[in-house]
């Protein structure tokens, strides 16, 4: 008992660290079965999935499948132009929003954080239809165009109030240097700002690209024509 | 008037910076969300649905003849004629409490075994993270071949053990239960990023000077810990009731349109009215802005609380 109240702060003993990493196996574990569970069983052809805890029949006829008889390769093309489009797109906008309303008080800031936050309440489900007709009025159906300006739609309210977080952590004083040194505040935000938030940057970045690349709903409905598929929708179509 | 267009003039010239910056994400939502949204207020005072609005069928326009009934949808839906809307509203509420309920505790778990130094740390936090990287819809899919009753994985391991297998997703008890692990595992990673973002913040004397004053690991933990998440806390735990409350895939996918299950929750019905059978349109739109409207009571309610706490502190 004496030994380890002795111990130097941030020093544990053998059983606490032992108990330490079985608590992060066990959960890691958990966290990593599903997914390998998929591969699993995507490698044991067909029917596979049917024996789910024998080790035979291991075949790639899945995979040559997809790979060889649908567009596969299309449609991750377009999964990938969308979601960097959204992204780019997504984060560019949510961080000028950002740093807007971190570091200028303008009328209207705090209406436009509630609108934010009450753009994540309305379900996007019920959302649909009426996106749909005013995509089709906007001509911007089964285009890459449309699913961008859709998901940017879905992912920019979160990432403008993680930025607007992480903005203001940096210290106004720099802002102040820029403004000193002659730059306009467009400059200040470029040059200064965007590269030290660039930590807070790749966050939202991975937010925004997981959120487009996984989404189904959307896909699904606008992007109709078979080229336009993404890898996730026509997943959907299949199960 | 005059002094009315000065002081937006002058307003303005102040200001435009500002609004020139956030200018984009205002247009982008008026649009995209706005006007979707208007509609669906609109609509949610009508009677529409598949049967009378205006459709193009071919070369023929067949005009819409949907009317204009006031709040009495509303009334349908909130005096239970309608019959579905307060046992799905109980369910999603408790569906969304204890999903956020063992996020929070989960993910603040795992960040504080992920805040200290030892081996394999990335290697942790990476393997932890990897849910979140997994689109919703594809790991609901893996879930439903893990439940499966004849097939799944856990049924194997359960007769291995020598238990009797389970029917996950035939019982509406046991849907919901399955509903709510999925949920957890595809949701803890975010909190655990979350609140571990919170902890580094933590400055590291806090934790020495009560270490000094004699203050036991718990009482640390309630006292300095609890107290430095309070604003992360309070972010998350908001988003992640407004995420769940919505969260359309999980429950969607995995129970699946083997509907009228009493698992649903309130977005994925209003999401099979407007879908399913005969398009009913505006019970589908007033559902929709019931359900803002509980998220926005909810979050006016929660922001006023916090506020008070932080006042008394």
């Amino acid at each position: 008992m004496t030994s380890t109240t002795h111990r130097p702060r941030g020093e544990r003993s053998r059983a606490a660290s032992a108990g330490l990493h079985t608590a992060l196996i066990i959960a890691s574990a958990v966290a990593l079965f599903p997914v390998l569970f998929v591969v699993f069983v995507s490698l044991r052809g067909r029917d596979g999935w049917q024996e789910p805890t024998r080790f035979v029949g291991f075949s790639v006829d899945n995979y040559t499948h997809i790979l060889g008889e649908t567009k596969f390769l299309t449609w991750f093309g377009n999964s990938v132009i969308v979601a960097l489009g959204a992204t780019v797109l997504g984060v560019l906008v949510a961080a000028t929003a950002g740093y807007a309303v971190s570091r200028m008080r303008f009328p209207g800031h705090r209406p436009l954080m509630w609108t934010f936050l009450v753009v994540q309440m309305f379900p996007m489900a019920v959302l649909i239809v009426p996106l749909y007709n005013l995509l089709g009025q906007l001509e911007l159906l089964d285009s890459y165009a449309g699913l961008i300006v859709t998901y940017c739609s879905v992912s920019v309210p979160f990432c403008a109030w993680m930025l607007k977080g992480y903005f203001d952590t940096i210290p106004a004083e720099i802002d102040e240097a820029g403004r000193v040194d002659g730059l306009t505040p467009f400059g200040t935000f470029w040059r200064l700002i965007l590269p030290l938030a660039r930590p807070g940057l790749a966050v939202t970045a991975f937010y925004s690209f997981i959120t487009a690349w996984g989404e189904v709903a959307f896909a699904s409905q606008f992007m109709s024509s078979e080229e336009h598929y993404t890898p996730v929708s026509y997943t959907h179509r299949c199960v | 008037m005059a002094t009315v267009v000065t002081r937006v003039r002058r307003s303005f010239g102040t200001h435009w910076y500002a609004w020139a910056m956030v200018l984009p994400v205002v247009v982008v939502l008026g649009v995209l969300v706005g006007y979707p949204l208007g509609r669906g207020v609109y609509l949610s005072f009508t009677d529409a649905n598949e049967a009378n609005v205006g459709r193009t069928i071919g070369v023929n326009h067949i005009p819409s003849t949907y009317r204009f009934v006031g709040l009495d949808n509303y009334w349908k839906v909130l005096s239970g004629q309608e019959g579905h809307f307060y046992s799905r509203l109980t369910w999603t509420v408790v569906w969304t409490a204890s999903c956020v309920v063992l996020h929070y505790a989960i993910g603040l778990g795992l960040a504080l075994l992920l805040n200290r130094k030892m081996r394999f740390r990335t290697l942790y936090r990476v393997l932890l993270v990897l849910p979140w990287a997994v689109p919703a819809f594809v790991a609901t899919f893996s879930w439903r071949l893990m439940f499966n009753e004849k097939y799944g994985v856990l049924n194997s391991f359960l007769t291995t053990l020598g238990l009797d297998p389970v029917d996950w997703l035939g019982d509406s008890f046991l849907q919901k239960v399955s509903a709510v692990a999925v949920n957890v595992w595809l949701g803890v990673p975010f909190m655990m990023v979350a609140i571990l973002g919170g902890l580094q913040a933590i400055p590291a004397e806090l934790h020495e000077a009560a270490e000094m004053d004699g203050a036991s690991p718990w009482q640390r933990f309630r006292h300095v810990t609890l107290p430095g998440l309070r604003s992360v806390s309070g972010t998350v735990i908001l988003l992640g009731v407004i995420w769940t409350f919505n969260m359309f895939q999980v429950v969607y996918l995995l129970i699946g349109a083997g509907a009228s299950s009493e698992s649903e929750i309130l977005v994925t019905y209003s999401y099979r009215l407007a879908f399913q059978g005969i398009r009913d349109y505006a019970g589908s739109a007033t559902y929709g802005i019931l359900i803002l409207s509980l998220l926005l009571v909810f979050a006016v309610f929660y922001r006023r609380t916090l506020a008070r706490q932080e006042a008394s502190r």
